[in-house]
């Protein structure tokens, strides 16, 4: 995790002990196939730390692992410094939510925020004192005697997290919390769990495979596919700077062209398109000369009509398609042997006046151009 | 809804062609009504055809005694001007019941046969349900009414039809001089009465028809009703020991373990009972299989033993014929075979319910800080209540009128009121008691079902 020099947040210190510590885990449900391939991880306190990736790519597995549901096997999970794999998972002290919530239906919303207080003994006005702050801090004061079932999908995902904070554990996790909730309620839900994160300071380690709640939320981001994690840094860096090829497609929206490295010059690649054009990209992540190459480009990187010379890259493109967005128009023009190049063009009065079926110069500059593996 | 309808000022709601929103509404709905109704008639039909007539003829058999007061009409009448119920009736009393059965004798059907004999006859078997012995004395009483000359084949007219009744009929048959069997009459006055359900609870009336114990050696059924009741808890309560661990791991282990498990807790549904109770016969007699075993593996040691404190002593540790444990055609015999041969309507139930608790609940607890045994209780266990209740009231239900396993097993003390209703039904013929006392079964079954709605709500009950 070499890569995490952008941390947000000022008060994170890399020489600090991390709370969490994956130390080479490997996990494999049949003895035939790994689920996890060697994942590791250092959690700073304090941090918000997202894993993201497709389903099946092992990331709720590591969640699973972390809180105690599944043994790992291979490799130590420690927490605090100390390994945990012997742990059961009531004496680990982690909050959890859970992705349906898993509110006990049969107990009201007082009564499920009181329950870690009473298995931890603790005397009956100290938790209530407790439950009611907790009830408070997620806006739910008044709603302590109702049943789960008879509260909102949001309201009731508010109780899960006020139930993972009740009893003020160490480390928070959250598998896909906010799966079930519509897209204005989660947007809602993704900012007041940020705004808990950031005024109690937890950790918190967060599970999801939908790209634009990690970029929201988190300090750092574990993308994850099948298996591995593929890069582990800030949205910022993630979205400008993929490492590879899967990280550049899976991480917001991306144009891809295929070809072969023609030359590299220092931090230049020089790669031929297999339609036989040549662009200049900035190398990343590729080989020696000859070597396949992916080339990524943002959709809102690109220039349409650009003045001449003024990118090194210009080529000729047909434009396919146009849908209207609002605020951008998504065009698809074909170019380089590439007919689903998306380019955004915003919706301002200088913009060229854009036709299907017109032939148009496209172009960028090399530092939006990146050449990943192939 | 502003181009269908109108709010207007009364709150009424108004459609645009100015017909009030209701009104419409039915309109609208009236077709689907109908179509629904039809769609739901022959189940209904059949309901009422299978189920609810059977049900309701047999408990008005319960309380019915219109049969006998039609036939001896003239004798109620004059019971009720009978005074003091100590001393014989009078001389009135007696010819209304020579007048009965000279009116009933006479009796035809429709297509001329003679039903008279039949009718009396009826009446006799039900008066001897009241006072044992007035069948015959009825028929006896006939008999001599109906003498034939052998030469002429004409009737004769009998002694017995001449005025005054009372001392002939009294020489003709002491008994008629009983006060008991004139007393006897008062439970069976009006049309419909509660005897059956007396005589069921081991009560009767007295001849002013208050309800007393009835004499302590014609009591039999309270020590049935108590011990159906007996077997039955203890029935539901064993399968549901027996019932819950298996439910869970049916509910908890791996699709393929399960399927293989399920197989075999639905593999005695699909084997007759009457296989199944044989072979635990097998199982369990004197000479049976656990028996055997239990001889078999127990030690035996005899002899002195010097132990510290007690000294030398004694010790008989031999398992011998003696020993054998009686477990069959007896109390524990029926409990043993019932509760296997219930268990399964104990287990799916309770398995359906925990199949749809989501595994992450425990989860949550254990997070939460609870060890897997307290999550269990206080979380698991909670939400399995309503497959409990399912499970419990089935098995209770089923069990209360249980009738083959114990007549099978049950012996002398293992036996039910299912099987006194089948007796009554096959060999006394007492069809009014059967039916009171089958109908005091679906009364406790519906107290159950009511008891059960209020400490659990019968919307928490999932049959599966």
């Amino acid at each position: 995790m070499s890569k995490d020099k952008t941390s947000k947040e000022p008060k994170l210190k890399s020489m600090e002990e991390p709370l969490v510590k994956f130390k080479n885990v490997q996990k494999s449900y049949d003895g035939e196939i790994l689920v996890v391939k060697d994942f590791n991880l250092d959690v700073a306190p304090g941090e918000f730390v997202t894993m993201l990736g497709p389903s099946g790519s092992g990331k709720t597995t590591c969640l699973m692992m972390l809180a105690g549901f599944e043994p790992t096997t291979n490799g130590t999970i420690y927490l605090k410094g100390k390994p945990i794999n012997n742990v059961p998972p009531h004496k680990r002290g982690i909050g959890m939510v859970f992705q349906n919530y898993a509110l006990f239906p049969h107990m009201t919303v007082a009564e499920n925020l009181s329950f870690p207080l009473e298995v931890r003994k603790m005397g009956k006005t100290e938790r209530e004192a407790k439950v009611n702050r907790a009830l408070d801090m997620v806006q739910l004061g008044e709603f302590g005697q109702r049943r789960p079932m008879q509260l909102s999908g949001g309201q009731q995902q508010r109780v899960a997290v006020a139930r993972s904070l009740v009893f003020d554990p160490d480390l928070v996790l959250m598998d896909e919390p906010l799966g079930a909730l519509d897209k204005n309620l989660r947007e809602q839900m993704q900012y007041e769990i940020k705004h808990l994160h950031e005024s109690l300071g937890l950790t918190v380690v967060y599970v999801t495979h939908d790209q634009t709640e990690a970029l929201t939320m988190s300090n750092r981001i574990a993308v994850f596919n099948d298996g591995v994690v593929l890069q582990c840094s800030s949205p910022e860096d993630l979205y400008e700077k993929p490492e590879n090829s899967f990280v550049a497609n899976f991480i917001g929206e991306n144009n891809r062209l295929m070809g072969t490295v023609e030359a590299i010059k220092g931090n230049i690649a020089t790669v031929k398109t297999d339609s036989g054009d040549v662009v200049v990209a900035t190398k990343v992540n590729v080989g020696k000369v000859g070597d396949r190459a992916t080339l990524s480009l943002r959709p809102e990187r690109i220039i349409v009509a650009p003045k001449k010379g003024k990118t090194p890259n210009t080529y000729s493109a047909k434009v396919e398609e146009l849908i209207y967005h609002g605020d951008h128009i998504r065009t698809r023009f074909s170019v380089c042997g590439h007919d689903d190049f998306i380019v955004k063009i915003p919706n301002s009065i200088d913009n060229v006046d854009l036709k299907k079926g017109k032939q148009v110069d496209i172009g960028w500059m090399s530092e939006d151009c990146l050449a990943l593996d192939g | 809804m502003s181009d269908t309808s109108i709010t207007n000022s009364q709150e009424l709601l108004l459609t645009n062609d100015g017909v009030p929103l209701k009104v419409s509404l039915r309109k609208s709905l009236r077709r689907t009504k109908i179509r629904s109704f039809l769609l739901i008639l022959p189940p209904l039909l059949f309901l009422l055809l299978m189920f609810v007539t059977p049900i309701g003829s047999l408990l008005s058999r319960s309380v019915d005694d219109i049969a006998i007061n039609k036939v001896f009409p003239q004798t109620f009448a004059q019971y009720e001007l009978w005074e003091d119920k100590s001393q014989l009736p009078s001389e009135e009393m007696f010819a209304a019941v020579v007048n009965d059965i000279r009116v009933t004798i006479k009796v035809k059907d429709d297509e001329g046969i003679d039903i008279g004999k039949n009718l009396l006859g009826r009446s006799g078997t039900r008066m001897t349900y009241e006072y044992s012995g007035w069948k015959s004395l009825i028929s006896k009483t006939i008999k001599s009414a109906l003498k034939v000359d052998k030469k002429s084949k004409e009737e004769v007219k009998p002694f017995i039809w001449e005025a005054p009744f009372k001392d002939k009929m009294i020489k003709r048959d002491k008994r008629w001089a009983k006060v008991e069997f004139w007393q006897s009459l008062g439970a069976m006055k009006d049309p419909y009465t509660m005897g059956y359900y007396l005589n069921a609870v081991d009560l009767k009336f007295d001849a002013n028809k208050n309800i007393i114990q009835k004499e302590e050696y014609l009591k039999i059924y309270n020590t049935i009703w108590i011990r159906t009741l007996q077997v039955s808890l203890m029935v539901t309560i064993f399968c549901l020991l027996l019932a819950y661990p298996v439910a869970y791991l049916l509910a908890t282990l791996p699709m393929k373990t399960s399927n293989l498990l399920m197989i075999c807790v639905l593999m005695p549904f699909w084997t007759s009972l009457l296989v199944r109770i044989v072979a635990w016969m097998i199982m369990l007699q004197q000479n049976g299989v656990v028996n055997d075993t239990l001889m078999y593996i127990l030690p035996c040691f005899e002899g002195m033993v010097n132990l510290p404190f007690f000294g030398a002593t004694n010790i008989d540790l031999c398992f011998s014929d003696e020993d054998r444990l009686p477990m069959m055609y007896n109390f524990t015999g029926t409990i043993i075979v019932m509760t296997q041969v219930l268990l399964p309507f104990m287990i799916l139930p309770i398995y359906s319910v925990m199949k749809g608790i989501p595994p992450s609940y425990m989860k949550a607890a254990q997070n939460l800080g609870a060890t897997p045994t307290r999550a269990f209780i206080r979380v698991y266990m909670p939400q399995s209540v309503p497959g409990i209740g399912a499970g419990c009231i089935l098995v209770f239900i089923v069990a209360i009128g249980y009738y083959i396993t114990p007549e099978l097993v049950g012996g002398k003390d293992g036996i039910m009121i299912g099987n006194f209703v089948a007796r009554e039904m096959q060999r006394t013929l007492n069809w009014g008691l059967a039916a009171a006392m089958g109908a005091i079964l679906l009364a406790a079954v519906l107290v159950l079902y009511w008891a059960y709605d209020r400490l659990i709500g019968l919307d928490n009950l999932k049959m599966g």
